[in-house]
């Protein structure tokens, strides 16, 4: 079956699909590990308030809280359609 | 003192109970003074695996509910000795377990016993919750599939904020991953993560690999734990796991396939 493989030029294994597509999903997971309660409504809510004004996918808006010793930074990033 | 371990995973069916049964029993034949609770209120089956299912006289919610004295719940396991077994309601709803009292029956037993296994339910509500409150320990089962690691990293994340040593910013609870199921056949064609990669997603230590086993479902069909099969693979790799949770060093065994031949790899290859 190797030989096979190597001669058919080898496709992807489903085990190391596996493993990127958990990579991702659980490196998301953490970064929602630590954050405040309300912070996926802040999300939604913000979404709402753009999309009074722009046409834009929920997918096009991604906001995180980084917390440093003294201060928390709230990064909003919106990628905004060519018009 | 006892120490309290729980046996938890976030996803159903990858082997809690079993895991449970397996180690607690493997904790009394070296010695410890073992009880293993269920958790799974509404839907107890330790009881089966344990095969003391028609023994159950009183519950945990008995004995949180102050109609049954904890002596009178606790089931003394007809193989070893010192290993006991706090059922769970078949007929409650798992809104019956309090705080308090899982604190309280947790406290009495931890008089007289020297591990404390609590076998959670499924999910991350309330029951998985109270399994794990108290917990200083916790083994995380773990299937090489997506579902399983997905749910075992949530898992970990409540490990580390919904705890009494999280609240209390105690020393955190000690995590371990044990991965069951595990096929190296698949792994070595790559249809099946491998433990590495698990371990390095999960970021915790590994406490131990069950091998995908017949032995597993022989056990369960008659209400031994799977440990008493010394003979088998699973058996022992649950021995070890038990071996390795007392803080002994014990080599891996049962995760490298046993290659074919260059020959029949090449003509009579074939998968599985």
């Amino acid at each position: 079956m190797k030989l096979l493989d190597f001669l058919r030029g080898e496709r992807k294994k489903s085990a190391s699909v596996a493993k990127e597509r958990l990579q991702i999903i659980v490196a998301h997971q953490r970064s929602q590990r630590d954050q405040p309660d309300y912070m996926p409504m802040l999300e939604r809510e913000l979404l709402e308030v753009i999309r009074r004004y722009v046409k834009v996918d929920q997918d096009a808006i991604n906001i995180s809280l980084d917390r440093d010793d003294d201060c928390s930074v709230l990064e909003l990033n919106v990628t905004l359609p060519r018009s | 003192m006892a120490k309290i371990i729980v046996v938890t995973s976030g996803k159903g069916g990858v082997g809690k109970t079993t895991s449970a049964a397996a180690i607690a029993t493997g904790l009394a034949l070296r010695g410890n003074k073992t009880v293993v609770i269920d958790f799974d209120v509404g839907l107890r089956n330790l009881d089966l695996i344990m095969g003391c299912e028609r023994r159950v006289v009183y519950d945990l919610v008995n004995v949180i509910q102050g109609e049954a004295g904890l002596n009178q719940a606790l089931i003394r396991d007809k193989r070893v000795d010192n290993l006991h077994i706090l059922p769970a309601s078949q007929t409650r709803d798992k809104d019956a377990l309090t705080n308090e009292g899982v604190e309280k029956v947790l406290d009495s037993l931890s008089e007289d016993f020297d591990y404390i296994l609590c076998d959670s339910p499924a999910g991350i509500e309330r029951g998985a919750q109270l399994a794990m409150y108290f917990a200083d320990e916790a083994v995380v089962v773990t299937n090489p599939e997506v579902s399983s690691v997905r749910d075992s990293d949530r898992i970990l994340g409540l490990l580390a904020s919904k705890t009494r040593r999280a609240e209390r910013s105690q020393d955190p609870i000690k995590e371990h991953l044990l991965i069951t199921r595990y096929n190296p056949a698949r792994v070595d064609h790559g249809d099946m993560l491998n433990l590495e990669d698990i371990r390095e997603i999960l970021a915790i230590n590994l406490i131990g690999l069950i091998p995908e086993s017949e032995a597993v479902l022989r056990a369960s069909n008659q209400g031994i734990p799977v440990t008493h099969d010394a003979n088998s693979d699973a058996g022992q790799a649950y021995t070890d796991t038990v071996s390795r949770l007392l803080g002994e060093e014990v080599p891996l065994r049962f995760h490298e396939y046993q290659k074919k031949s260059l020959l029949s790899r090449v003509f009579g290859g074939g998968r599985r």
